[in-house]
């Protein structure tokens, strides 16, 4: 390459390699992986959605394939963020991709105190799952109104010593409202979007295909909903936009850097192709390269709507 | 340990209707799978992305090559079904396998329909003096690969639900009367959850050792996204183990069955 182009990223102050982060609940907590890809050519991984103590998840099925999608139930099973930063964080430290907590609860009190917990561990930031479409209680209910994020943001915030990226629900009718009221709690960036609730039946059992009946849609069929949410949430906050929604190529992840992304998330396309994120990594190098861009900078939040 | 693998297919082949065998040409599968273990293979293709679990059913470690076989459940079976030649993106071997254990003397196979598949590699692992390998179909028209399991077993009992080919009987009956004229150390199941489950509960009643080969809907088949979930014993407790990767092949006390 004849110009040096510059891949990473800074997110609230955390130096990412390059733009691409494995989104929470899709890559477990990197292990299985890296018998399959270098962990340290991946920017960051959001682990698995942890909680204050072990959760066991719903039933089976807990995956049912959709059109361009899958819809998905696990019920955030892991075995609670303590066990997490004591048997899995040392594995992820060999690698020098950064390591972001993903953390869920049911009250306001729990999420405070995974963040206390958290502080003292080597996790690079933390990421609060606001948006889970699969468990009972809480989480979800935070995240649907200007109100609940401004709560338990400011709340969290307190307690977090690393960055609090807050990850938003697409389930919602004014996404800009939500993304402000989390930058005004003190939110340090945004992540979006989790999936959208999504319902799969079984005709000849005239049942729903998941045991838990609804679950979250991710896949290609979410894109251009994501891509438009991230558009508007990118463009009214001033803090750094984490997107994703159905990203399977080095082309989707472009679009959502101009649209206004400082990074990307890939989740549901591991799955079909574990070396993705690898692909996703060098195909934007050569596009920034084709282009005669020399960093991400240079490309994010570049759209230029039609008049 | 399993590997993203580029291969190339050797041949596509129905053996009735709805049911296809493949053969894949693989040196790292043919020398590295176990029995029980499965490869997960792409479909291509916005309408199926998922890659399917399919079980190896057979291994020729001198011409480098496995057999799989598949039933069109779906729009993606039925895209592999129609693959005949060319490459094929596959990860394998996956998950564990059967514990083979050379002290056991006599060991019996209970399949039903297509979890009859992966026993069959099995029975060719084995070095047991005495093999029986029970079978259950639907009718006459699925009974498929009978000829290998009488080359790989000593004795091979078919029952049909419709009572079209061999005993009209639940393959389970089947196995009811073996453990009564000769009594196996092991057995091994595969097949409809609640056939297994009869099994597991014959074997128990029996203090016969028993393995399972559970199923559930997977998403990524190496143990990160935690969909396959089956409830297990754990200690005094129980939890969700995944079939993909703590599986497929459970003991049968392991598994709670409720």
């Amino acid at each position: 390459m004849s110009n040096k182009i510059d891949l990473s990223t800074n997110i609230a102050g955390v130096q990412f390699d390059n733009p691409v982060i494995m989104a929470s609940g899709t890559y477990g907590f990197g292990k299985e992986y890296s018998e399959y890809v270098d962990l340290n050519q991946i920017g960051g991984i959001s682990v698995k959605g942890l909680t204050l103590k072990e959760r066991k998840g719903n039933k089976p099925p807990r995956i049912a394939e959709t059109p361009a999608g899958i819809l998905n139930s696990v019920g955030l099973q892991n075995p609670g963020v303590e066990s997490f930063i004591t048997e899995d964080l040392p594995f992820l430290k060999n690698y020098k991709t950064k390591i972001i907590a993903n953390i869920a609860g049911n009250t306001i009190e729990e999420y405070c105190k995974m963040a206390e917990i958290l502080g003292d561990s080597d996790v690079d930031a933390i990421e609060m799952n606001v948006s889970c479409p699969n468990v009972k209680a809480g989480c979800l209910a935070f995240g649907t109104t200007p109100k609940g994020i401004e709560e338990i943001t400011s709340a969290v915030k307190k307690y977090c010593k690393q960055p609090l990226i807050v990850k938003l629900t697409p389930n919602v009718s004014d996404i800009k409202s939500i993304a402000t009221a989390a930058e005004g709690a003190g939110a340090d960036c945004i992540s979006l979007i989790n999936t959208i609730l999504g319902l799969a039946i079984d005709i000849n059992k005239k049942k729903p295909i998941l045991a838990n009946n609804f679950g979250g849609l991710s896949g290609p069929a979410v894109k251009p909903i994501a891509l438009r949410m991230v558009y508007e949430a990118a463009h009214s906050v001033k803090i750094p936009v984490i997107g994703m929604g159905g990203i399977t190529s080095w082309e989707d992840a472009v679009e959502f850097m101009l649209a206004g992304a400082s990074a990307v998330m890939v989740g549901t396309a591991n799955f079909v192709n574990p070396t993705i994120p690898i692909e996703i990594v060098n195909g934007i190098e050569k596009y920034l390269e084709r282009h005669g861009h020399t960093s991400l900078n240079e490309i994010i939040g570049k759209l230029e709507l039609n008049d | 340990m399993g590997k993203i693998l580029n291969e190339q297919i050797v041949s596509t082949q129905m053996l009735c209707k709805d049911v296809f065998k493949m053969t894949i040409r693989s040196e790292y599968v043919a020398s590295n799978a176990k029995p029980g273990q499965f490869v997960n293979i792409r479909c291509g293709g916005l309408d199926a992305m998922l890659r399917r679990p399919i079980s190896i059913c057979d291994v020729n470690k001198s011409q480098n090559t496995f057999d799989i076989v598949i039933q069109v459940k779906g729009s993606g079976t039925e895209k592999l079904c129609s693959m005949c030649q060319g490459g094929v993106d596959i990860m394998a071997p996956l998950g564990n396998s059967f514990m083979i254990d050379d002290k056991h003397e006599n060991i019996c196979v209970v399949g039903g329909g297509i979890g009859t598949f992966p026993l069959l590699y099995l029975l060719k692992s084995s070095q047991s003096i005495h093999k029986t390998a029970l079978l259950g179909f639907r009718n006459k028209e699925s009974v498929v690969l009978e000829d290998k399991f009488r080359v790989a077993a000593d004795i091979v009992e078919i029952a049909t639900d419709d009572g079209s080919y061999g005993k009209k009987a639940f393959v389970t009956e089947l196995l009811e009367e073996t453990i009564v004229s000769q009594k196996p150390d092991i057995i091994y199941t595969c097949g409809p959850a609640i056939m297994m489950q009869k099994v597991a509960a014959i074997a128990e009643k029996n203090g016969i050792s028993c393995q399972v080969s559970m199923e559930q809907r997977m998403g990524c088949g190496i143990g990160a996204c935690l969909v396959c979930a089956c409830k297990t014993q754990k200690g005094d407790d129980w939890g969700f183990s995944h079939v993909c990767k703590d599986g497929p092949v459970f003991w049968s006390t392991e598994v709670c069955w409720d």
